[in-house]
């Protein structure tokens, strides 16, 4: 038997020197011209949200200068929990980078830190402000402008006259949404009601999926969901809804949800409220590259330089001629959007 | 007994080969290097002076939740609710420090480390107490109690700790931390701190408690039988209570250092901590022994912190770490069952010899 198990163990060793010879090696660009990498939330890069899309941003950025994902390129730290943020970052200072993400709200005490120690590495903070440093930048959203504008496509498209709003954690980021929804609903039609529900977290489908199916049966027709990860199971909820011959909507955040909508026979998503964290990341390593990065200051990203805005997937002609006409008016400054 | 701890420590090895066994096919069948990446992930976590702080920290509260565990396992209790009372233990903390700042320093620590402790314990004593005295299943009540946990101290961080709008408490005083600038400096700014010199403390405790008093042997004892050690005129009721108490205050007491020494707040969590959860995959590699959870621990923190190279230095996602952590406790778990299929077959076999000398 020991003897069984030792040639085992040999064999594989061998099989797996020899495939390590024709291995590929970590890819690492010559030419260094400019590295940056971003350290995640909780999230995956791959949460069909945030975090993919400031990813997305960064593969974009990377692309666009010949770079390649590794050292001297661009790359990513994914955290599993909270007490990965500081050794990602560490990691990421280590081998070299020289911009680093920290992306969401979260990760700023360990951006701050970080930043503190290693004053000659560029660090950006999305969704937050941290002060006191020079070589931060704060990047915000005026996400209340895009969500005011699915506000005006739900309020457009109801039947029933009652919408939804779900959020994932109640924060000062995600109240923006739920305050620009209800402002745009209201501007609408003042007669509509708004249900707001809380899942409590960004990554649990299933409680969405309760959330969301509720508020159907509830005859809401409409839901604007932020909350990421959550999200998928309002999505989920609308197309069995869907599926059982309830017209229902979903109004998807941060990225275009389109594909998250379709299922065989249509598709339920209506609009998305995009938030480009991805144009955000290019924009600051582009600066930072040519060394005009905007540390120490807070860079706010709104509807007037595309920032945030709202993508059309299945509105209605006439109700896309309203959300537009709203966001001119917004543009304008004709129609303030309060945050709160 | 020697031999007893060879065996264990024989299967946990042969675990913990196969599982990097695995990981490497994993690797190989996704066209990735296996040899790079372990390479990489030894150099992540033992290289250099700061990875190695970051290993020895990530260390802190999987020992402390392994033996946790361990304690209640030891009882012949289950208690999955790790997570949560790491939580209790961590807000506990946090809270008493946030709260009585203007106490001395060392008297701050020490009062909220015991805070914390507290916190984790009385969250295990409920289910403690409703398995002595109700008979409750302790693997429902504690997996319940996590969620209460989660929920409980989001909404007080929100409500009482954090500002208006904020979702994360301020920072503890300087004072109070576990991380001083000695040691920032002697490991180039890792999270080490003098938490881990306590934990190694604790361990040594629950081994005298285990080895040298008759509370621990009861607790033993009621694991091993329960209605022997009745019989044998132990109070089952309260070695239950007690046991599922220390198995709390241990889990609480890693939330309370953490907090402390790494993360200086507290905030809104999205999931339970998995911390809480990986504490017992330690205990269980480490087969509920003290000291072999800290060879343990070393191993799962080395992983996990040198897991978080493996993405940055290749184009490996570092999820490959996670199939190498859940191959070994799988490769642990199956040993019980080949260890119990040989253990079986060796008996048989030992009936029929007799069977065969009876009958001449």
């Amino acid at each position: 038997m020991k003897k069984k198990v030792m040639a085992f163990l040999a064999a594989t060793m061998m099989v797996g020197t020899i495939l390590v010879g024709c291995g590929n090696n970590a890819a690492t660009n010559k030419g260094t011209k400019h590295s940056a990498a971003l350290v995640t939330d909780g999230g995956g890069i791959d949460d069909k949200s945030f975090n993919q899309s400031a990813w997305e941003g960064l593969q974009s950025w990377g692309k666009s200068h010949n770079l390649q994902k590794g050292l001297n390129g661009y790359n990513y730290a994914q955290s599993s929990d909270d007490s990965d943020f500081l050794p990602n970052i560490n990691k990421l200072i280590k081998a070299k980078y020289a911009t680093i993400f920290g992306i969401g709200y979260k990760l700023d005490n360990a951006i701050s830190s970080a930043a503190k120690a290693n004053p000659n590495t560029n660090f950006a903070i999305i969704d937050s402000v941290v002060t006191g440093h020079k070589n931060v930048a704060s990047v915000t959203f005026k996400t209340e402008q895009s969500s005011f504008l699915a506000g005006v496509a739900a309020a457009e498209t109801t039947k029933t006259n009652k919408v939804g709003f779900v959020g994932g954690i109640q924060s000062d980021v995600i109240k923006t949404f739920e305050a620009g929804f209800k402002q745009g609903v209201k501007a609408v039609n003042p007669n509509i009601q708004v249900d707001v529900k809380y899942a409590g977290s960004f990554t649990k489908a299933d409680v969405g999926q309760s959330l969301a199916t509720a508020m159907f049966n509830n005859n809401e027709d409409v839901i604007f969901h932020a909350a990421g990860g959550t999200g998928a199971g309002v999505f989920t909820a609308a197309k069995n809804s869907a599926k059982n011959g309830k017209k229902v909507w979903v109004i998807g955040v941060d990225q275009d949800q389109k594909a998250d909508g379709a299922y065989k026979g249509g598709n339920v998503t209506l609009a998305s409220a995009v938030k480009k964290v991805g144009t955000a990341v290019k924009d600051l390593s582009n600066q930072a590259m040519k060394n005009k990065f905007p540390g120490g200051k807070v860079v706010t990203y709104d509807l007037e330089d595309n920032g945030v805005g709202i993508v059309n997937d299945n509105m209605s002609a006439s109700a896309w001629k309203v959300v537009q006409s709203y966001q001119q008016k917004i543009k304008d400054g004709t129609i303030k959007v309060a945050a709160k | 007994m020697f031999n007893k701890s060879f065996k264990g420590l024989s299967t946990a090895l042969i675990s913990i080969i196969a599982g990097f066994i695995v990981g490497a096919i994993a690797m190989l069948v996704f066209g990735y290097d296996p040899l790079q990446n372990y390479q990489n992930l030894l150099v992540g976590s033992l290289g250099d002076i700061y990875s190695i702080g970051e290993t020895l920290r990530n260390m802190i509260p999987l020992i402390l939740t392994g033996l946790g565990f361990a304690v209640a396992s030891k009882a012949g209790f289950f208690n999955i609710g790790g997570p949560g009372q790491y939580l209790m233990g961590w807000f506990g903390t946090i809270a008493f420090a946030l709260h009585f700042s203007q106490l001395p320093g060392i008297i701050l620590i020490i009062g909220a480390l015991l805070c914390g402790a507290l916190a984790g314990g009385i969250w295990s004593l409920i289910a403690g107490v409703l398995r002595a005295y109700f008979g409750t299943s302790e693997v429902i009540t504690t997996i319940m109690l996590n969620y209460i946990a989660l929920y409980f101290v989001n909404f007080a961080v929100k409500n009482w700790l954090a500002a208006k709008g904020s979702d994360s408490s301020p920072n503890i005083a300087r004072k109070a931390s576990l991380n001083t600038h000695f040691l920032q400096e002697l490991t180039h700014n890792s999270t080490f701190n003098w938490g881990f010199f306590i934990a190694l403390v604790i361990v040594g405790l629950v081994w005298i408690y285990f080895n040298k008093t008759r509370s621990g042997f009861e607790i033993k004892a009621v694991g091993i039988n329960e209605a022997a050690s009745k019989y044998a005129g132990v109070n089952v009721k309260r070695t239950i209570v007690i046991a599922m108490l220390l198995s709390g205050v241990l889990a609480g007491l890693g939330g309370a250092i953490d907090g402390l020494g790494n993360f200086q707040n507290i905030s809104v969590s999205n999931n339970l901590p998995n911390v809480g959860f990986n504490g017992m995959a330690v205990a269980l590699l480490a087969a509920e022994n003290p000291i072999g959870i800290v060879f343990a621990a070393l191993l799962f923190s080395a992983l996990q912190i040198g897991g978080l190279s493996i993405s940055v230095y290749s184009n490996t996602p570092s999820e490959i770490v996670e199939i190498v952590i859940a191959a070994i406790i799988f490769f642990v778990a199956i040993k019980y069952v080949f260890e119990r299929f040989l253990k079986k077959s060796w008996l048989t076999r030992k009936q029929q010899a007799k069977k065969e000398g009876a009958d001449k």
